[in-house]
């Protein structure tokens, strides 16, 4: 998101990054956004719009609760509209959700990376799911898994390379084969993009089912102003 | 777990020796090391527990289920995390296995037979395993299908093992509403009546369990075990 976001157009959006490692304790995700967003009000930084860069991601509606909360005060002339991206999964979003749902009916079996899962693979995964004090719970973990998909953000390049090679040792460690898709940022683009445009809707409410997932959980908030007040 | 911890086996600097225990404090630190996960511990004090002429159900209830009881509860509040729970039910798993043939000697009937399996397009079966170890634990005979379970296969195995129970898991929103092609199909072909269905599964809640017609939604494997039991006897109630 902070990458979008500086790709340059959308600097009146705010970016504020809560910890990946959230996404291996999901339940704990929409109170932390709550407490995040107290902290950012308390320190007088309000906004009109916020965009959750979450799918459902293992929260079992609960983000979506705290969007229709934020909403129903919203409606009411009390604080920020909220949304959040489609999908269930943060990573989908990168994928689309036809391909990803695609991929997943062709092989269900399959454990997705993103280029922050994959460069962070060791702390999220080996050490988050605490495999590297209890190796016997890899099996328990991955045993089902028969194939690791990179969804890359990251072009053909030097930065692409040492992703590929990241990930390409964490499907090893797993003992599972790596398959590579080019994605780009997706769903979290356009949306963003639309949620921050002028005078635009935010995502649209049929595409905001709830789902679920890993990845570099953020959150962008178009920062309320004179100047950028127009803007979402 | 301080309603049972007397001495904190993972933080002593020397091993504690169970047989040294008398029968309350054993069952107080097997509850302690189930709950850290010592699968050694749990053995040996499952052993010695039966070396004392105690019944291997009175063991399994006493110690492991109720442990996994304490588990599932610190799970639910936050208290726990996964890695622990898998460690716990590891633990647990070490001691079923010294107690399951003993079990199966005292030729006790089952409480009832229950047939679960994770739905199709889903292959994750940590939660599914849980439950199967609990219902176990609570006298039940289980029929695991395994994940990406679909219909046919649950008719088939249904039609086979006629069971009291279908049980269905799935850890996806994208898998969940699965359960309800599964339960119309049932309700197509006559069969709903024949069959309690229980669901579980981390995405799922009260209202979905509702809205795919199933009898019960059970939030953890605690609690899937003592809805099945329940189930069960008041199906059985009824009829008497």
């Amino acid at each position: 998101m902070q990458a979008i976001v500086g790709s340059g157009g959308l600097e009146h959006i705010d970016v504020e990054c809560l910890p990946a490692k959230l996404h291996n304790r999901p339940a704990l995700i929409a109170p932390e956004v709550r407490a995040r967003l107290d902290r950012l009000a308390q320190q007088g930084r309000t906004y009109e719009q916020i965009l959750l860069g979450y799918g459902d991601c293992g929260s079992a509606g609960a983000i979506d609760d705290l969007c229709a909360e934020f909403e129903r005060a919203h409606a009411a002339g009390d604080g920020p509209s909220m949304t959040r991206v489609p999908g269930a999964h943060c990573y989908e979003f990168f994928a689309t959700a036809p391909r990803f749902d695609e991929m997943s009916e062709a092989e269900p079996a399959t454990f997705y990376l993103t280029d922050y899962l994959a460069r962070h693979f060791d702390l999220l995964v080996w050490q988050g799911l605490g495999i590297a004090d209890h190796p016997e719970l890899a099996e328990l973990y991955f045993g089902n898994y028969r194939r690791v998909v990179l969804l890359t953000q990251t072009p053909d390049g030097a930065q692409r390379a040492r992703i590929e090679a990241c990930a390409r040792a964490g499907a090893d460690r797993l003992g599972l084969p790596l398959e590579i898709v080019e994605t780009g940022y997706g769903e979290l683009e356009t949306t963003l993009t639309s949620v921050a445009a002028p005078g635009r809707s935010p995502v649209p409410s049929e595409l905001a089912a709830p789902r679920r997932s890993p990845v570099p959980p953020e959150l962008a908030a178009p920062r309320r102003s004179d100047e950028h007040q127009a803007a979402v | 777990m301080a309603d049972t911890a007397t001495v904190d086996s993972a933080d002593a600097d020397e091993d504690i020796d169970l047989s040294a225990l008398d029968d309350d404090d054993l069952i107080a630190q097997m509850h302690d090391d189930l709950y850290d996960g010592l699968g050694p511990e749990i053995v040996e004090g499952t052993e010695l527990l039966l070396g004392r002429g105690w019944g291997a159900d009175k063991v399994l209830n006493e110690a492991l289920v109720e442990a996994m009881r304490i588990v599932g509860i610190d799970f639910r509040d936050g208290i726990l995390f996964v890695p622990e729970v898998l460690l716990a039910a590891n633990a647990m798993k070490a001691g079923m296995a010294v107690l399951r043939p003993l079990l199966a000697e005292t030729g006790a009937e089952p409480i009832g037979k229950i047939v679960i399996g994770t739905v199709k397009g889903d292959i994750h079966d940590i939660g599914k395993n849980l439950v199967g170890m609990m219902l176990e634990g609570a006298g039940f005979e289980v029929v695991d299908l395994g994940i990406n379970t679909d219909v046919d296969e649950f008719l088939a195995a249904l039609a086979e093992h006629q069971p009291d129970i279908l049980g269905m898991s799935a850890l996806l929103t994208t898998t969940m509403p699965y359960m309800k092609v599964v339960v119309d199909t049932l309700i197509e072909q006559g069969l709903r009546d024949d069959y309690l269905v229980i669901v579980g599964g981390a995405p799922l809640n009260q209202e979905f369990g509702e809205a795919v017609g199933a009898d019960a939604y059970c939030r953890d494997a605690a609690v899937a075990a003592e809805t099945a039991t329940d189930l069960i006897k008041a199906r059985r109630a009824a009829a008497a």
